[in-house]
């Protein structure tokens, strides 16, 4: 803390000036000033969300916003230096170790759903994606009752698993379904003939795809398990004052264009490691959200 | 075809920086550390096991048999999920307590090896002849000066090879924090792995790296033997 | 502790459509029994092979013995599973690899394979010394008596050590179950695996890993009570009993 700071705080207590700053802090905001630190939740290998780059430091488009999340949350604290540290998480882990104050900020390619918000709260959406399958173009699974008595894999902790399982039950499938540590592995299983297709949200499948070493022998299904879902950076349930922050910072973000921006580099230019651009193109419905930011699970609000 | 003729063996030239600098150096902290603590630990363990008040005995005795029939993995999730809500009970905070990666493994594997030191060290203790103590109480030393002057530092020499040979397992057992997805050696080899595409050449180096290491401390642990043998 | 305990989870419907979360985890349970089970075998087996081999007068034989162990004692079992599982299929002709991959149940075959050859270095070591802490007049006496190495080892020396090893047995054993558990890095969903699919359908952490312990306690508490007896029942009177 500086003698700069501790002389503002002074004259703001005696003039009694109740703003912001002089509130009691509460919660992760709290937590943040008194540490100095922040601390973000990465990814492995969720292209181009948030995932690690040739040095192996977690890059993405989710890890742009949060940095943005963490330059407004400087700003909201006045702090002059706020240590960002970073800390791998895996689909299975993300949630417990946000509940249990591992991470304060998520950047990833959660999806936000009314179930899990029971669990962590979400700020605004920053991307929609359905859950759907990547095959060999070889093996011709065209539709999802072509997986029947196949072997699946999907990742495990994500809603696309738990989608598969309910289908499985629900379409008698019989499938036999593999959960992988992470897209990478999950993609190397479909890769190896260890399963033939992985069921997980098209745009990831897409980017594991134009990574891979021969993206001609892959093909994504039609067939959807899912409606387009939001995905949003998770953060802490019940901590309503940091929401406000990060809700804030993001909408900033998306309504000023530099959400946008952001998108292009991520989704339209060459990206690391390897150079590959990805070509999608910022949908009408993401264009929409983008307009008017919301932090809604429900799918038919983005419409 | 086997896929031998077109194996890639230049990525793992490439990606040696990143798989020693940061994976090994993480595995060696973590393997060195949590020796040490569970050395520590397991000691504490061992003399409350064979102290004379019979409550502090059961309760080190529960906690040893209760680690050793749990798996690792298990217990590996259980701490990176419960260390920072242990933290926040400790410390009395208002919310959990972040604890990184690194030092949540640390405390793991600290409390996991402890119960297996603990039964190493015990067997130590027990193997110094009864007189010993006797002989050091009759000398006016108190039960610490006995345990730290007379018994303890034999115990431990005459166990040196087996908490080595725990160790080396212990190395090998480090690799199991690759379920949280945390960079240590083996995890570090597969991101690389999953990253090119190129699998069997990091599995394949990642195994021989792990096996010579491991050989040549097994060696070195049967030299010290063979000498402690003799001197003895 | 801001955490929301609901032990009703058990109760619960999975959404696996197999009945209550508790009976995702019997499964769990079920399939480490029988995984553990096939891989005991594989390195009782293959462990008194070795075992064997290290003891014979042979140089060739102990050698073999000697570099079996040290493979595969010096690796970690992780990553003995991902060589079986990921670089072997690889490494063999094309169709003999797809068939491996393609193998219903793979990482089940591959965990119980994987596991058993790793426990099988440690039952091989446990043998050797078992043979190793025989009388050497056992062996001289069943050579006096015309018996062949097969059968002195057969009848005599195999018979006494097992008995001496039971023990340390019962301990590798219990050690097998608990690697098992390494198999849900492989895609294997056994105990440990359900607990943590619990976890993450559920989001009640604690409340799947606490059921996970509760049932490893409880079959490791089944495995000891049922070596007590089976050490007591092949106890020799008058000899090594087993306390």
């Amino acid at each position: 803390m500086t003698s700069k700071y501790l002389i503002g705080f002074a004259l703001a207590a005696a003039l009694g000036v109740s703003q912001a700053q002089a509130e009691e802090l509460t919660g992760t905001l709290k937590n943040i000033k008194e540490t100095g630190a922040i601390t973000l939740g990465f990814r492995d290998s969720s292209i181009p969300f948030s995932y690690l780059d040739d040095n192996q430091k977690p890059v993405g488009y989710a890890m742009d916003i949060c940095y943005k999340i963490v330059d407004a949350i400087k700003k909201e604290l006045k702090l002059d230096k706020l240590e960002v540290k970073l800390n791998p998480v895996t689909s299975a882990t993300r949630i417990p170790l946000m509940a249990n104050g591992t991470v304060d900020l998520e950047c990833g390619s959660t999806t936000n759903n009314a179930e899990r918000q029971k669990q962590v709260w979400f700020t605004n959406t920053h991307f929609l994606t359905a859950s759907r399958y990547v095959f060999k173009k070889s093996s011709g699974l065209k539709s999802i009752d072509d997986l029947k008595g196949k072997t699946v894999v999907s990742t495990a902790g994500t809603t696309n698993i738990k989608q598969l399982t309910e289908a499985n039950v629900a379409r008698g499938l019989g499938a036999n379904i593999i959960p992988a540590k992470d897209h990478a592995e999950a993609f190397l299983m479909v890769e190896t003939d260890r399963a033939v297709a992985f069921v997980m949200d098209d745009i990831l499948l897409a980017s594991l795809v134009a990574g891979s070493k021969s993206p001609g022998d892959y093909v994504i299904s039609k067939d959807a398990f899912s409606k387009p879902e939001p995905y949003g950076i998770m953060l802490r349930k019940d901590d309503a004052p940091f929401k406000k922050v990060v809700d804030a910072a993001t909408a900033a973000l998306y309504t000023s264009g530099e959400g946008e921006k952001i998108y292009d580099k991520w989704f339209m230019q060459k990206i690391p490691p390897k150079g590959l651009t990805l070509n999608v193109e910022l949908g009408p419905e993401l264009k929409h959200e983008f307009a008017k930011p919301s932090d809604s699970p429900d799918p038919d609000s983005y419409k | 075809m086997t896929m031998l003729g077109n194996l890639d063996f230049d990525v793992i030239r490439r990606s040696l920086p990143y798989l020693f600098l940061e994976g090994m150096r993480f595995t060696l902290t973590l393997t060195a550390l949590a020796a040490f603590g569970g050395l520590v630990f397991g000691t504490l363990i061992a003399l409350m096991r064979l102290s004379s008040y019979k409550v502090l005995g059961r309760i080190a005795g529960f906690y040893v048999d209760f680690i050793r029939s749990l798996p690792l993995v298990l217990v590996i999730f259980w701490f990176y999920f419960l260390v920072p809500y242990i933290g926040q009970w400790l410390t009395g905070a208002s919310r959990p307590i972040s604890v990184g990666a690194f030092a949540s493994s640390l405390i793991t594997f600290i409390a996991f090896e402890a119960a297996y030191f603990s039964e190493i060290m015990r067997a130590g203790i027990q193997s110094i002849s009864r007189g010993q103590p006797a002989a050091a109480s009759a000398l006016g030393l108190t039960y610490a000066q006995s345990m730290r002057y007379v018994v303890l530092p034999q115990a431990f020499r005459n166990m040196l090879p087996v908490l080595l040979t725990q160790t080396i397992v212990l190395f090998q057992d480090t690799s199991l924090v690759y379920v949280l997805s945390i960079p240590d050696f083996l995890g570090a080899a597969s991101k690389v792995a999953q990253r090119d595409g190129r699998l069997v050449e990091m599995y394949l180096f990642a195994a021989l790296v792990y096996f010579v290491i491991s050989c040549v401390a097994s060696f070195g642990v049967r030299r010290l033997q063979s000498r402690i043998a003799i001197v003895r | 502790m801001n955490y929301n305990w609901n032990w009703h989870i058990f109760l619960e419907p999975n959404p696996m459509g197999t009945g209550t979360y508790l009976d995702l985890l019997l499964a769990g349970l079920v399939v480490t029994i029988k995984v553990s089970v096939l891989a005991w075998i594989i390195a009782l087996v293959t462990g008194t092979v070795i075992g064997v081999l290290r003891t014979l007068p042979s140089r060739m034989a102990s050698w073999i013995g000697f570099c079996w162990v040290e493979f595969f004692r010096n690796m970690p079992l992780l990553v003995q599973l991902f060589l079986w599982f990921f670089v072997l299929p690889e490494l063999l002709p094309k169709s003999a690899g797809l068939w491996l991959k393609q193998l219903p149940n793979a990482p089940f075959w591959t965990a119980a394979v994987g596991v058993g050859l790793f426990m099988s270095a440690r039952v091989a070591v446990q043998l050797q010394a078992g043979i190793g802490s025989l009388p050497r007049g056992q062996k001289q006496a069943s050579t006096a008596l015309g018996l062949t190495t097969v059968q002195t080892y057969r009848y005599v020396l195999l018979p006494m050590a097992f008995r001496i090893i039971l023990p340390p047995l019962t301990s590798e054993f219990l050690n097998t179950i608990k690697n098992s558990a390494v198999a849900i890095t492989i895609g294997l969903i056994e105990l440990t695996g359900e607990a943590r699919s619990m976890q993450e359908f559920s989001f009640q952490v604690f409340e799947a890993f606490t059921a996970a312990t509760v049932l490893y306690l409880l079959l490791n508490f089944v495995v000891v009570t049922a070596m007590r007896f089976l050490e007591r029942y092949v106890a020799i009177p008058g000899y090594i009993t087993g306390k």
